[in-house]
């Protein structure tokens, strides 16, 4: 992201005369546009759904008539709908409580990882491995039984005396276990942090260290500061992401977001309202109302960024 | 890993002074002990549901809650051949299905968005810039947005209940961080190649096919292991589009084992969930040198 700014290097016309000039800018766009083709031609699978979904949204369709203008009424129908409001409380419930938690354990791993330590390739795969796996329908369904009533974590907390809990039928515990699902896969953005910490060079831990910095003071002053750039990456990639949750909602409880609703993801509603029911319009309005509450949060963490964010290293 | 080089650790100099030096750089012995204890517990739970996945699927149903150690008491590999034809197609089906898909999402990802790359990296045109930053912003742009007219337009199509909704947009470059690793990728390769290539009488595409290609194979390779991992745990595209069994992909096909209420069979379940993951697996350990630079390049999950 940091680089898009970066000027491309690419071949600088030399001096000559016009019209000479000319055809060759013409040569040149013909060949550039030509490599561009298949990727103009995705761009209107993208574009064009783009706006085409903002009309929907102001409609009434069920994928058999034509589409009705309405208005703003799917709008106004959403602010009186108690399922999607709780499905927004689910998705914000879930989004604030997972992403800085596994932010925070990636960081931490990271930093223990970091220092000079033998079998790093071993560690890192392994803290690594669940990331990939995290999405399967095969790990979202393993959890199921994890933490069903029988599973190994009730087994486990039975040996501190703790009575077995109903993790994924009591609507108070449904939703962190997909919690905890999701601080299981802190891989990811622990590798770009460990890749982060490589540039900070040691020579500042080392001078912070002689003029008598506590470990704590280092990690504010020198860590966090120079890390910010990418913490501020992780963070805007994972809120992006955990907005937009769909597969473990929809198969922990077999599609219908329960027990009462409490796994029903903003997704896994507006997949209900589009493709269960063909309220294509009411999903479509759901759809723009989500980007608009991502692009909002976006903004606010890239403007928050100014105050906590480090550039200048 | 050529990817990774070791910290510097400061020397083992008996010197008291330079005890918070070698603190930082874990030289001490306890404090190396106690990160590789805490390293592995921390390892070892985030590696026990996956442990006791494969152990469960090679038990007999009846001892999968009540006996919760990793070794079986009791083996009952049949779990795996049971497994295999329990749904209504047998996995074989399955997992052609999903490797059908795979290859082909690699093969268009690889074509597509070479050349888009190679155009934003290598040649310049007009509205490079604003195309590009077209490409960086749908990278942000979440995809439900579309979701809703792709779907009517694939159903206009008549393109609903076959692959073309999961396959036809790989060719067409719609993934931009695959586009966006390898302009990176291609950034980084000196620009007198294309010069001398250009000198020597090749036009752009010569240069793209001869020069460029095979210099690029890391980042090829990269995408290749983040696509088949990526579209081989999808489950949303298949879910909308594939109705028919006989098409179901592999994660398609497990979900069906949740479908019937109070199934217990979870010895098959857990044999083809560990079976559905063990491609992953494979090309993690295969390709984590690409894995491990691309996320640190890109920052793709």
């Amino acid at each position: 992201m940091s680089t898009e700014s970066a000027v491309m290097p690419g071949a600088v016309d030399p001096p000559a005369p016009q019209a000479n000039d000319r055809r060759r800018r013409v040569r040149k766009d013909r060949a550039g546009y030509l490599f561009l083709l298949p990727w103009f031609i995705g761009m209107l699978f993208t574009v064009v759904p783009f706006f085409a979904s903002l009309y929907l949204a102001f409609t009434d369709y069920n994928l058999l008539n034509a589409p009705k203008w309405i208005g703003l009424e799917n709008f106004a129908d959403m602010f009186r709908d108690p399922v999607l409001l709780k499905s927004l409380q689910v998705t914000f419930v879930y989004t604030f409580v997972s992403v800085p938690l596994s932010l925070a354990a990636a960081l931490g791993v990271a930093m223990i990882l970091n220092r000079g330590i033998r079998g790093l390739p071993w560690y890192r795969a392994v803290f690594y491995l669940p990331s990939l796996l995290g999405a399967s329908v095969a790990v979202v369904l393993l959890w199921r039984y994890v933490f069903g009533f029988d599973g190994i974590v009730n087994a486990f907390l039975g040996w501190f005396g703790v009575d077995a809990i109903s993790w994924t039928s009591d609507p108070d515990y449904a939703l962190t276990t997909l919690i905890i699902l999701h601080i299981w896969t802190f891989g990811s953005p622990m590798v770009i942090f460990l890749a982060g910490l490589r540039q900070i060079p040691t020579m500042y831990y080392e001078a912070a260290a002689v003029d008598g910095a506590s470990k704590w003071r280092r990690f504010r002053s020198i860590t966090l500061p120079l890390l910010s750039p990418i913490i501020f990456f992780n963070l805007i990639q994972s809120l992006i992401a955990s907005f937009q949750t769909f597969t473990q909602g929809f198969v922990m409880n077999n599609g219908g977001g329960g027990p009462a609703n409490s796994t029903l993801f903003y997704n896994l509603y507006l997949y209900q309202q589009g493709f269960g029911q063909f309220n294509m319009g009411y999903a479509s309005a759901m759809a723009w109302t989500l980007l608009v509450i991502i692009a909002v949060f976006t903004a606010i963490t890239f403007l928050s960024a100014k105050y906590w964010v480090n550039y200048d290293n | 890993m050529s990817t990774t080089l070791p910290t510097p650790r400061a020397a083992k100099k008996p010197d008291e002074d330079a005890d918070v030096l070698i603190e930082r750089f874990g030289s001490t012995r306890k404090s190396r002990f106690s990160r590789h204890v805490i390293l592995c517990v921390i390892g070892l739970v985030m590696m026990y549901p996956l442990l006791w996945l494969v152990s469960s699927s090679l038990k007999p149903n009846d001892l999968i809650f009540s006996d919760l150690s990793l070794w079986p008491a009791d083996w009952n590999p049949a779990n795996y051949a049971e497994g295999w034809t329990a749904l209504e197609y047998d996995f074989g089906v399955y997992f052609s299905n999903s490797i059908v898909i795979v290859v082909l999402s690699i093969i268009g990802n690889l074509f597509s968005c070479s050349l888009a790359a190679y155009g934003f990296a290598r040649l310049n045109f007009t509205g490079r810039k604003l195309f590009f930053a077209l490409m960086l912003g749908t990278m942000m742009l979440p995809g439900h947005v579309l979701l809703i007219p792709q779907y009517i337009l694939f159903a206009k199509l008549g393109w609903l209940n076959t692959y073309y909704p999961l396959l036809v947009p790989n060719f067409l470059a719609t993934n931009a961080f695959y586009i966006f690793l390898m302009v990176q990728f291609m950034r980084s390769l000196p620009q007198e190649l294309d010069d001398a290539a250009r000198i020597d009488g090749c036009g752009p595409f010569r240069t793209f096919w001869s020069i460029i290609l095979p210099l690029c194979r890391p980042a090829f390779a990269t995408t290749a292991i983040f696509t088949f991992i990526s579209v081989w745990n999808e489950f949303f595209g298949p879910l909308l589009y594939l109705t028919d069994p006989e098409l179901y992909t592999v994660p398609l096909a497990l979900r069906q084992f949740i479908d019937s209420e109070g199934q217990s069979q979870w010895g098959q379940m857990f044999a083809m969930s560990v079976l559905s993951l063990a491609p992953i697996i494979g090309f993690f350990i295969a390709g984590q040198k690409y894995l491990v630079k691309g996320i640190a390049t890109t920052g793709l999950k």
